[in-house]
Parts: C-alpha cells; sequence; structure tokens
C-alpha cells in the first residue's frame, strides 16, 4: 500500500517538475512548482518526517511560492513565445547535460549500493515535531538563533535592493 | 516499505530536471524555480538518509536548509526586481552589460 502511494507521488513529482520547466506561462510554471512540492511532502510523510512535511508546506508551497506568484504579477513578464521555436541545438545540448548528470549519480549511487542504509527501527521516533524540537534547542541552540540573524540580514537586504529610489546621500550633513 | 535507493534515484531525477530547467529556459525566475527544484532535490536526499539511519541530525539540517531557501529566495527575487526596473526584462540573454 505505501508502495503505491510513493509510486504515485514520485510520478506526481516528476510530472510536475516536468511541466514546471516546458510550460511557457510563467504563472502555470509556479503552480506546478506548488504541486511538486506538495508531492514531496507526501514523500516526507512516507518518510515519517511530518515535522518537516508541515514545514515543507508552510514554507515553500506557502510563503515562498506566494513571494514567487507575487513578483510574477508584480513585474507582469509576458510569456517566452520562442521557447521551441529557435536554437534547438542549445534545448539538445542541455538535454544531453541533464540525462549525463543523471547517469552520473545514478551510477555513484549504485556503486555504494551495497552500503546503503536499511530501514531502521527508531525511523518512527525521529521525525515527531517532539523529537526535532528537543534537538533544535538544546543541541543546535546556536545555529537556531543565528537563523534569525540570516532571516533578519534577508529581509534588510532585499528591502535595500528593491527599494524603488534610492535617495542621495548628503555628505555635509 | 520502500528501499533507499528508490528515494535516492526520485532526489537525482528531480535535479537533474533541475538543472535541464535551468539550461532552457530563458526567464529569470523560472530559472530561479528550477533552483529551488534542485534544493529540494537535495533535501529529499538528506532526509531519506536521515531517516533510514535514525539519525535525527539530518532533519535538522534539512531545517536549516529550508531557512536558507528562503532567505536566498527573498533575495533573489529582490535581486530580479531591481533588473527588471533598469531592464524592463527578466529575459536572462537580454542581461549582457558585462558581457564580453
Amino acid at each position: 500500500m505505501i508502495s503505491y502511494i510513493f509510486i504515485f507521488l514520485a510520478l506526481m513529482a516528476v510530472a510536475s517538475a516536468l511541466a514546471m520547466i516546458i510550460s511557457r506561462n510563467t504563472v502555470n510554471s509556479a503552480l506546478f512548482l506548488v504541486l511538486n512540492m506538495s508531492a514531496l511532502a507526501g514523500v516526507y510523510l512516507i518518510l515519517q518526517a511530518q515535522f518537516l512535511a508541515v514545514i515543507q508546506v508552510l514554507v515553500y508551497a506557502g510563503a515562498i511560492m506566494v513571494l514567487f506568484l507575487f513578483t510574477i504579477m508584480l513585474l507582469n513578464v509576458d510569456e517566452e513565445k520562442s521557447l521551441f521555436n529557435k536554437l534547438r541545438v542549445k534545448y539538445f545540448v542541455a538535454f544531453i547535460f541533464g540525462v549525463a548528470v543523471l547517469a552520473l549519480v545514478l551510477y555513484s549511487f549504485g556503486s555504494v549500493s551495497d552500503m546503503l542504509p536499511q530501514i531502521s527501527p527508531k525511523m518512527a521516533e525521529i521525525g515527531t515535531v517532539e523529537a526535532v524540537g528537543q534537538v533544535l534547542f538544546t543541541d543546535y541552540l546556536l545555529p537556531f538563533e543565528m537563523t534569525a540573524i540570516l532571516l533578519t540580514a534577508a529581509i534588510v537586504g532585499a528591502l535595500l535592493i528593491a527599494q524603488h529610489k534610492i535617495s542621495p546621500v548628503h555628505k555635509d550633513d | 516499505m520502500i528501499n533507499i535507493d528508490w528515494y535516492l534515484a526520485l532526489s537525482a531525477i528531480l535535479f537533474c530536471i533541475g538543472i535541464v530547467g535551468v539550461l532552457i529556459r530563458k526567464n529569470a525566475i523560472v530559472i530561479f524555480m528550477s533552483v529551488e527544484l534542485m534544493l529540494n532535490a537535495v533535501n529529499l536526499s538528506l532526509l531519506s538518509f536521515s531517516s533510514f539511519h535514525g539519525n535525527i541530525d539530518g532533519q535538522i539540517l534539512v531545517f536549516f536548509s529550508l531557512a536558507v531557501a528562503a532567505s536566498e529566495a527573498v533575495v533573489g527575487l529582490a535581486i530580479i526586481i531591481a533588473i527588471f526596473r533598469n531592464n524592463l526584462s527578466v529575459d536572462v540573454s537580454r542581461i549582457n552589460l558585462l558581457r564580453w
């Protein structure tokens, strides 16, 4: 049963990722990416990582994709009309390159496949909010606080970059 | 239950779709979304290793990677808006001010 759910979610993730890079409309691309992230959240649930599945939906499919959609609508980007018309060589080379990287990664998995871990009996316990919070607020407390500084710096930087007019600095004052 | 190979294969396939997306698209926003897709694929492999080892550190690492991805998205989109304001386009082939 779990295997069928995994196959369904994996197919949905791959199909929506392909649709994302192929579709001409940018808004459609963003919505396909939301679908892809929701499918990945389902895969996280199969992996018994409940906390990260919820975070994936809230942060990725919620916050980040809303930001993307706002940017798309703010910029009013026109559709790429020449996506498959010219420079077919470029797409061919990109496809070959992607397949080559995929083959390389799968080959490197295959060469270590006898060393890959089996299912751990502790798998169900470690993904809960309680377990993650326990580790996050004891062992990883300093990196967690640093994350707050990082996010603040990102907000300030984004505001500074996207500001409409930067008023000239008066050195006399 | 499914073996870890399948999760790693799914992660690799998503990563390569992201690579192809970065290579074939010209719209800067879609390129950025492909980069997010690649980040997600790597998160999936981290998380599957974490779950199969029964070790929670991988999940913590995914949490921090999510936080970094969020701030990266914010700053990247701000840069795209700034480029659009100067250039009136997000087509990366037309952003050629520094091209030799």
